[in-house]
């Protein structure tokens, strides 16, 4: 069974339509692409996905299950985190509790605990420290626990973010431009990185990228979107070959 | 500039002599002091030809008759200065020592105790007294559950001022209808010597009611954000105003009287530590500081499984419920009410202390309603000066701190402040510590 699958999703803004008889599946494991160039309607696929819209046609299950129309935290708390493409951190609150507000649905003392300071909530939130502090050591990020997040540098925010999404435990984690604003050698890092993080966490990853070249080294299969409509799909040397694919990107052949 | 290099010896001597003296010894100080002026008040006061002893420190006498500036700083000084400082000296051993013996929740309830024999002494000499401060401890309340929702939550609400109407009415109808012999509630019903034991459950009951026709407002409001909450929030302050100025049997316009004297300074000084207590725990667990997360980013916090409509009605609902025990509590420490004590006047008050102590803050929504409260007090004899001054001291802090002046930020106490470091370092390094 597929770990999710998509039936011909569509999705229009008024009379603009964003994404357009859109499919796929994702097995277990995969580290998957999504490309195209800008405003093609990647991120809208991937808003789709967690529930933030409900497609105007086509459905979305997750575990065989169907989850179209749900809420973005009902689908969270199945297993589908993400991190967004502009840094939508908790900028007031420290680094490690912006990691422990994401174990909100984990909670169990309820409404009496939190109020009442009972010995359950005690309990379970010294377990919950414990684990957010390991979380963030496994990332290289336990020594900015007690910052304010909006202090910190553009590459630490970013690991934040993704603790933060790995702190809900996802089976999927979807990653918006993970590598925005980076440098090759950054990128190259960032690469390691998200193998690392798939291996250690029994991960399903499902990337959008720009830049081409680095779903190239990291993705075993890419689709290729543009203006809402996947042109092209199959793994990456196939893809770079395409030429529907090299027409699209090229007005911004630069960054290819 | 002047004061300051004079002052600055005179500080330095301070902060060398008396800086490691424990916070629960300056309690236990200014709890002699107060008991002392209890005894001696009235005879020192008399022989400084002050007539009756300075309800607060003398400061409006100050600003009323200049010419007994010495009567009262002689007055300050014998019987607040130096019994204060004489103890505070003498108690600070045994207060180190506790601190290592005694367990945390242990060492801050004695503090708290002391904290109560300090403001229980204090208001002991003079009823002005006691009743600004059981008010004090209403606009705490009230304060600190409005921070909810203004603060933690980010949001703007001014129904404050209706919510304590509903808590008011509705505490005060019970208790009336159960305890007094009343003209329009007929006989009580139950013994009268039961009413202070049945005012916890009226209280309760005040905030349920209350927040329950604050469930009314947080439906429709929290689907959406922006400015929709402030907007239905005024509306819920006209609708309960003239609701009740419409209801015939509490009075209508005319007012609600004969409320039990069942709020003693003891009873509201409880209500209001039971009420931080309660929020305190909220705001630093975690499911409270999902709250923040709504206010700083609510798509992220609903991708990160937090529930944010429950979120935001639990904020607005708290905020609901005490504020209604807070009315209540005014209710009973005034013994009359009517529709106008809650207009909008009285919620842009508290709006005024909530931005004076600061956003996001439980110590600030502490620090807030005194500052506001003594600044009023103190200049209560110049009546109309007094709207004047307000407001610039008012423009002058929001200048100054923005955010308040507490804002984001908490009260550091030095031995808790200790206890965390200990804990933090142990967590630091891998250890669970407890
Ligand atoms: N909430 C929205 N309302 C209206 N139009 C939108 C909205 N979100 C995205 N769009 C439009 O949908 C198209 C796809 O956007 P997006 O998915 O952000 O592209 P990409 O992530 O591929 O750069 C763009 O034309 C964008 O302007
Ligand atoms: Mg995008």
């Amino acid at each position: 069974m597929a770990l999710l699958e998509i039936r011909n999703m569509t999705h229009w803004f008024g009379g603009l339509r964003a994404v357009y008889n859109f499919n796929t599946r994702i097995e277990p494991g995969e580290i998957r692409g999504l490309i195209g160039p800008n405003g093609a309607g990647k991120t809208t696929v991937f808003n789709l996905v967690t529930g933030f819209y409900t497609p105007t046609e086509g459905q979305i299950f997750f575990l065989g299950r169907e989850i179209t129309g749900l809420r973005p935290h009902q689908i969270g708390r199945l297993g589908i985190s993400r991190t967004f493409q502009n840094l939508r951190l908790w900028t007031h609150l420290t680094a490690l509790d912006n990691v422990k507000i994401a174990y909100y649905s984990q909670i169990r003392y309820g409404l009496i605990g939190a109020f009442f300071n009972t010995r359950a909530r005690r309990e379970e939130e010294e377990r919950i420290d414990h684990e957010a502090r390991q979380l963030m050591r496994m990332l290289d990020i336990d020594q900015y626990a007690h910052r304010v997040v909006s202090g910190l540098p553009y590459g630490i925010q970013r690991k934040v973010e993704i603790a933060r999404a790995l702190a809900t435990k996802p089976k999927l984690l979807l990653l918006d431009e993970p590598t925005a604003g980076m440098g090759p050698a950054e990128m190259e890092e960032t690469m390691a990185f998200i193998r690392r993080i798939r291996d250690q966490f029994n991960l399903t990853i499902w990337l959008i990228e720009h830049k081409m070249k680095f779903v190239m080294g990291l993705c075993g299969w890419i689709q290729v979107l543009n203006f809402g409509e996947i042109i092209a799909e199959g793994p990456p040397e196939e893809i770079q070959r395409n030429p529907e694919v090299i027409r699209a990107y090229l007005g911004e052949m630069v960054e290819l | 500039m002047a004061l300051r290099k004079a002052l600055t010896p005179l500080l330095h001597w301070f902060r060398t002599r008396f800086g490691h003296v424990p916070v629960g010894a300056w309690l236990l100080g200014a709890a002699v002091a107060a008991f002392l002026e209890r005894l001696l008040g009235p005879d020192l006061a008399y022989l400084l030809g002050l007539g009756s002893v300075p309800a607060i420190f003398g400061l409006s006498i100050i600003l009323k008759t200049p010419s007994l500036i010495p009567s009262v700083l002689v007055f300050v000084v014998l019987m607040y200065v130096i019994p204060t400082l004489v103890v505070a000296w003498l108690s600070r051993a045994l207060f180190l020592w506790w601190e290592e013996q005694l367990s945390v929740p242990v060492y801050v309830f004695l503090h708290v105790l002391f904290l109560f024999l300090v403001l229980y002494f204090w208001s002991q000499v003079d009823p002005y007294r006691l009743l600004v401060l059981r008010l004090l401890g209403i606009n705490i309340l009230l304060t600190l559950s409005l921070n909810l929702v203004n603060g933690w939550m980010g949001e703007f609400s001014v129904s404050v001022a209706g919510f304590m109407s509903v808590g008011a009415y509705v505490s005060s109808v019970f208790m009336v209808w159960g305890f007094v012999h009343d003209d329009v509630f007929g006989p009580p019903v139950f013994p009268e010597f039961l009413a202070p034991f049945a005012f916890p459950l009226a209280l309760i009951l005040a905030g349920a009611v209350t927040a329950v026709t604050a469930l009314l407002v947080a439906v429709p409001s929290f689907r959406t954000r922006g400015d929709y909450l402030a907007i239905i929030t005024l509306a819920y302050v006209f609708i309960v105003k003239s609701t009740v100025e419409n209801l015939d049997f509490i009075g209508g316009p005319r007012g609600f009287m004969n409320q039990p004297e069942v709020a003693s300074f003891t009873v509201v000084f409880i209500w209001t530590v039971l009420g931080i207590w309660v929020m305190w725990n909220y705001v630093t667990s975690i499911l409270g500081k999902a709250t923040n997360a709504v206010r700083d980013n609510e798509s992220a916090a609903e991708m990160m499984t937090v529930d944010t409509r429950k979120v935001k009605i639990v904020a607005f609902l708290t905020h609901a419920f005490w504020s209604g025990v807070a009315g209540g509590l005014y209710a009973h420490v005034l013994g009359y009410i009517n529709p106008s004590s809650f207009d909008l006047r009285k919620s842009a008050e508290i709006l005024g202390m909530l931005y004076l102590g600061g956003l996001n803050s439980v110590s600030g929504s502490i620090v807030g309603p005194v500052l506001f409260m003594f600044l009023t007090e103190i200049l209560r004899p110049f009546q109309l000066a007094k709207w004047l001054v307000i407001p610039v001291i008012l423009i002058y802090a929001m200048i100054r701190r923005p955010r308040g002046l507490m804002g984001f930020q908490e009260l550091r106490i030095p031995f808790l402040t200790r206890r965390q470091q200990a804990k933090e370092e142990a967590r630091a390094y891998g250890v669970t510590g407890n």
